[in-house]
């Protein structure tokens, strides 16, 4: 666990950290995220005492790093940065295992762990272990980077922009991967980039930082849905969770207040109202919006003595949501199964009906908020 | 003809004057790293100290070797012991610049990393930037030994021997057969340690940065 505790660092007279304190949970990855030169860069290099804080302090595992050796410190902390990281001198085997042998461990076991860990970022050890960093491809070094933070499995990971200066395509790649090796490993990382789709795809918490200020610490899908002031909405793009629709939820999206009528309502009087709200489906429910069944318009139409009541006719058997649910599985939902209004309940008390129609304005909203925006 | 006959006549003396001349450069070029190495990354650490030192390396440069030559007799005497040090002392400029550069110019990234991962001063000093600047290193050190094959040439000036010697008494003697039976073997040697300090550079140079083709096919052929 790492916590800043009310650090501030200024060159000369710029202060370009502003008192900062936040908290990185054990096996959390943690994202800094920000315009270049906010800081973002200088809060990671503090936690290896890369850079020393102009005051306040910093506890690791509740011991302040003031008074941790340095050296001890950083061999505990795996640090990767952009691709000049590796040294260009050394094979990659040398690159690996240069700190596990100044360590002076035992030889067998580094050679075993530098197998391990070429495995773990997708390298073949036979292939690559004996080549040098400028035969490899840029995606294929910044593994390397990774595999030499992983070598003497340290519990903290640091990483400054590693994946910043690949293609898109190797970047993407090798995000997946880092997502997939921190589901195994569980390490605590604290990751800088100001790629914020890098930031989605891999944080658990999403630390927006600007002119060395925290903007916004939280959850990925907090952020996303409850930006805390004007700069985050701008920086995480107003429109930015249209992006991974899983994090809208059915209850954002659904018409709240749902034509119902009771089940002792005549068919002819849903009929009516129907047509009065020009909809196709009407949900009976009962006094306490219990949800009973739903009556289609086709139905209603086709049904010879329509002084019956509704809940004589009406379909019991209907596929339902829960406001938790997210907008795809809506969408999903809704195409495949072919249907056009789909209640939401909560338990079984109706909070709410999706639509196509309804789908369709929460979707449409992006495009039209934007332009209303901009005028 | 003559000139042939004449050098073959006095094999035995350009043989044993080619030995001590060579002896002299290798032993004064082996002082100078000893003492310009270590400076130069000294003063790669201490910055302030940087330009007073190149500064007076530079001086020294700009000295006329006969006159450092004469300087040297009052304080140490004759013979080879002031030639060896006025070599020492001219060979130390390229040394000591290279060096520094050098080290100055390893990529800052990669000591950021040897830095962040846990890297002491010192062996980030000799596993990471010493190997980097060792081409540059090397490179001064052949220019300095080449510079110094002809500098122990004056030095006969002062009766430390070495093909200046012969050089020397062919002038005095107005023996032009003389005077090549020196300056031939004199430049055969500095084209020699040249190509002795092209050796060891390459020895030296770490295989990233040489053969990379070399190096990359074998790599293919592996697969």
């Amino acid at each position: 666990m790492i916590e800043f505790k009310n650090v501030s660092k200024s060159y000369d007279k710029k202060t370009v950290v502003k008192n900062i304190s936040f908290k990185v949970e054990k096996g959390e990855l943690v994202v800094l995220i920000g315009l270049s030169g906010c800081g973002k860069t200088t809060l990671l290099r503090m936690i290896n005492k890369l850079i020393k804080p102009t005051s306040g302090s910093i506890y690791i595992d509740g011991k302040n790093i003031e008074f941790t050796d340095e050296i001890l410190l950083r061999r505990n902390i795996g640090y990767v940065i952009q691709q000049t990281g590796l040294f260009p001198h050394m094979t990659i085997r040398k690159n690996i295992e240069i700190i596990p042998r100044l360590q002076k461990m035992n030889p067998t076991k580094i050679a075993q762990n530098s197998i391990a860990l070429m495995e773990m970022v997708g390298l073949d050890p036979k292939i690559y272990l004996d080549r040098y960093p400028s035969e490899l491809s840029g995606g294929q070094q910044q593994r390397i980077g990774v595999a030499r933070a992983f070598a003497c499995d340290p519990d903290i990971i640091l990483m400054d922009e590693p994946f910043s200066a690949l293609d898109p395509i190797t970047r993407c790649q090798l995000q997946d991967e880092m997502v997939g090796i921190q589901a195994k490993y569980k390490k605590t990382i604290v990751f800088v980039t100001h790629d914020m789709n890098e930031a989605i795809k891999l944080a658990d918490k999403i630390c927006i930082i600007n002119n060395g200020d925290i903007q916004q610490f939280d959850t990925v899908e907090t952020i996303m849905r409850d930006p805390a002031n004007e700069f985050v909405t701008e920086f995480i793009g107003r429109n930015r969770i249209w992006s991974v629709p899983e994090l809208i939820k059915i209850e954002d999206v659904m018409i709240t207040d749902p034509i119902c009528a009771p089940p002792e309502l005549s068919v002819l009087k849903c009929i009516e109202k129907m047509r009065g709200n020009k909809i196709d489906h009407i949900l009976i429910t009962d006094k306490n919006r219990i949800l009973l069944g739903i009556l289609s318009a086709k139905k209603a139409q086709t049904c010879a003595d329509k002084s019956v009541s509704a809940s004589k006719i009406m379909n019991t058997e209907f596929i339902s949501f829960t406001g938790g649910q997210s907008m795809t599985d809506a969408l999903e939902t809704v195409t495949k199964e072919n249907m056009s209004t789909i209640p939401v309940l909560k338990g079984k008390e109706l909070i709410g009906l999706v639509t196509r129609s309804s789908l369709l304005t929460a979707i449409s909203q992006q495009y039209i908020g934007e332009t209303e925006d901009k005028v | 003809m003559s000139f042939l006959k004449y050098f073959y006549e006095n094999l035995g003396e350009i043989g044993s004057k080619s030995v001590e001349h060579l002896e002299m450069t290798l032993i004064s070029i082996g002082m100078a790293v000893l003492i310009g190495v270590p400076l130069g990354i000294l003063i790669s650490y201490i910055k302030p100290l940087k330009k007073p030192v190149l500064g007076f390396a530079n001086l020294v440069q700009a000295l006329p070797s006969i006159a450092l030559l004469g300087f040297f007799v009052p304080l140490f005497g004759i013979g080879e012991k002031p030639a060896i040090i006025m070599v020492i002392i001219y060979s130390l400029l390229p040394i000591i610049k290279n060096t520094t550069t050098g080290l100055i110019n390893v990529n800052r990234e990669t000591l950021d990393a040897a830095r962040g991962i846990g890297m002491t001063r010192f062996q980030i000093l000799i596993k990471v930037q010493m190997p980097l600047a060792l081409p540059m290193i090397m490179s001064g050190i052949r220019i300095a030994a080449v510079t110094a094959v002809g500098l122990v040439t004056i030095a006969a000036f002062i009766g430390a021997g070495g093909l200046g010697f012969i050089i020397y008494s062919g002038i005095r003697t107005m023996n032009n057969f003389k005077i090549l039976t020196g300056a031939i073997p004199a430049c055969i040697l500095a084209l020699l340690v040249d190509g002795l300090a092209a050796i060891v550079e390459k020895l030296v140079t770490p295989a990233c940065f040489k053969n990379k083709k070399k190096v990359k096919f074998n790599a293919e052929k592996q697969k």
